[in-house]
């Protein structure tokens, strides 16, 4: 338990000694698209009836948030250790696959918290967001930065160089989330993109996620909640087993 | 007694390269022991393998008496390892890079034995610099710190003096006499031989991937039981019939091994005969260096005896 607890302090420690560019950059980057997106989008669209488009827009930038801090988080951390080789440290170790796997996605998750709640904190003053199922807001924040945090663990095995892990996030975290709904319903897409977005996880984690704000939702929550528990188990299996074979980390 | 490290026909492939071809090996708890041999031989691959960082294609470790696979987590928490590359974390100090290493191992309360440590390596002035403002030296000596923070019973040191002042050498080596007096078993490698004839009782020297020897450092040194010459000389060029039979000579001195007293007289005359000024002569037993070139240049030491 010791070791697990201070790996997962260690990540904490790390991020928070580098904040201004972990935590508050990321917050500033938030509430940019929220500004250009609600200057624009403000008077033309209507997703839902009686949730204005910022309004509608808000917990979709959280969640963007919350999952691209929590994969930057244990991603980034792991290819730097592995770069500069101070990984050995922690492979010396007789901390088991699972407190390595936890510490690492536990760090990324508060990060991913941290930020979205940053995010959430700013805008509440100038956008009147509800909160009609705080405990779907808590689940869906929790699960997603969970899952992203094991992706970057996935990630972070996998990559041998910065530019790996760099084309893994434009090419893939990226796009994933912005065609998740985060500035749209997939109710406004033709029928094969709203087809194609259901073969999307992260679209479950954003329309779960806005249900608690505003008890709406393109897909029942519950069996979103589903769908992000499937996967999140897969790829935590997957990232454990990449563990116990000492992937790319043990020679 | 169960043996400290225990491998037996360990064998690593990398790619093309066979780094390591069926190794046999004990340590006994409590010994002081070298591993030598020149680079690429092996030893930081048969480290890596005992330290659970890298996995034999076959064969297998143990650290008192723990698979190093199997067991991992109790082998891992007997063995401390320093590795050869100088690596750190430059987010963190000192003091912090020493508590996170203990934290690992699940010690959650080390500042004492963390105090001790610093104090031993001269480090104690530095406990609140960050890592990256420290000298190729510091960090290495940050690098033994958090190899001990468990107060590991087998500690393996990685070219520990690689890039390290006397100074450190010394201390070091006084330090790991300690803990070996103390019990701990102790395993080194290094290329100035002299530190592992004079810390160590017994050697194992690997070459290419095999160990091509394996004994008690004084039979090691018996085993080429001869004399050898060492003479400086200045004034005239060295007559090649006698150059071509001795080693050295960057300095004007030159080695001859012997194989009696008899052997030195003709020797200083075939100099004096061409000219030569004898500056010094030193009459030696071979050294744990001339028993390493000698047995890495193909000579078998058991032909010696
Ligand atoms: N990760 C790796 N990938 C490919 N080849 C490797 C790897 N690690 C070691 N080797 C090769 O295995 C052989 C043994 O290397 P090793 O580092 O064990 O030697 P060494 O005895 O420690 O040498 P040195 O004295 O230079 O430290 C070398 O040929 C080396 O190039
Ligand atoms: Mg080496």
């Amino acid at each position: 338990m010791t070791g697990f607890a201070t790996l997962f302090r260690k990540e904490l420690v790390r991020f928070w000694k580098v904040a201004f560019q972990t935590i508050l950059a990321p917050v500033v980057t938030a509430l940019l698209y929220l500004l250009i997106f609600s200057h624009v989008l403000e008077e033309n669209v209507r997703v839902y009836e009686g949730v204005r488009y910022t309004q509608f827009l808000v917990p979709g930038l959280v969640m963007m948030s919350v999952l691209q801090n929590a994969f930057a988080n244990s991603s980034s951390s792991l290819i730097q250790s592995k770069v500069t080789g101070n990984i050995v440290f922690v492979l010396l170790a007789p901390l088991s696959h699972l407190e390595f796997f936890g510490a690492y996605v536990a760090g990324a998750m508060v990060r991913g918290l941290v930020v979205g709640s940053g995010v959430l904190a700013v805008t509440l003053p100038f956008v009147g967001v509800h909160f009609a199922h705080p405990l779907w807001i808590v689940a869906f924040a929790l699960a997603g930065s969970a899952i992203l945090g094991a992706l970057g663990v996935v990630a972070g095995i996998w990559a041998d160089k910065f530019d790996q892990l760099a084309a893994f996030q434009n090419f893939v975290i990226v796009p994933f989330t912005f065609l998740a709904g985060v500035f749209y319903s997939i109710h406004s897409l033709p029928p094969f993109w709203q087809a194609a977005s259901h073969a999307n996880p992260f679209f479950y984690m954003i329309d779960g996620f806005r249900y608690g704000f505003y008890g709406r939702s393109d897909i029942d929550p519950a069996a979103s909640l589903a769908v992000v528990g499937v996967f999140l188990v897969a790829l935590s299996a997957l990232a454990l087993a990449l563990l116990r074979a000492g992937y790319k980390l043990r020679t | 007694m169960t043996a400290a490290i225990s491998v037996s026909g360990v064998a690593k492939r990398f790619g093309d390269v066979q780094a390591l071809e069926g190794i046999d090996l004990e340590v006994r708890a409590g010994e002081f022991f070298a591993l030598l041999g020149p680079n690429g031989a092996g030893k930081t691959t048969l480290i890596s393998i005992l330290a659970g960082l890298a996995r034999a294609d076959r064969g297998a470790a143990r650290v008192l008496g723990h698979d190093v696979v199997a067991d991992y987590r109790r082998a891992r928490r007997l063995l401390g390892v320093v590795p050869q590359e100088l690596v750190f974390d430059p987010f963190f100090t000192v003091r912090e890079t020493l508590r996170f290493q203990s934290g690992y191992f699940g010690i959650a309360a080390n500042d004492a034995w963390i105090d001790e440590l610093m104090a031993n390596l001269d480090l104690t002035a530095k406990a609140d610099a960050n890592m990256r403002s420290l000298s190729g030296g510091m960090k290495r000596r940050v690098l033994v710190a958090q190899a001990l923070v468990h107060r590991p019973p087998v500690i393996i040191l990685d070219e520990p003096t690689a890039g390290v002042d006397v100074e450190l050498r010394q201390g070091l080596w006084r330090f790991m006499r300690r803990l070996n007096a103390e019990g701990h078993t102790i395993v080194l490698t290094t290329h100035y031989l002299e530190e592992a004839e004079s810390l160590c009782s017994r050697v194992a020297m690997l070459k290419a991937g095999r160990i091509v020897a394996l004994d008690a450092t004084e039979r090691l040194l018996a085993r080429f039981h001869e004399l050898a010459l060492a003479v400086r000389v200045s004034g005239a060029p060295v007559p090649p019939a006698l150059g071509a039979r001795a080693r050295g000579g960057a300095d004007g001195r030159l080695t001859f091994r012997l194989a009696g007293y008899d052997e030195v007289e003709p020797i200083l005359a075939g100099l004096r005969g061409a000219g030569c000024r004898i500056e010094a002569i030193e009459l030696a037993e071979p050294d744990l260096e001339d028993v390493f070139v000698r047995i890495m240049s193909g000579a078998r030491p058991e032909a010696a005896q």
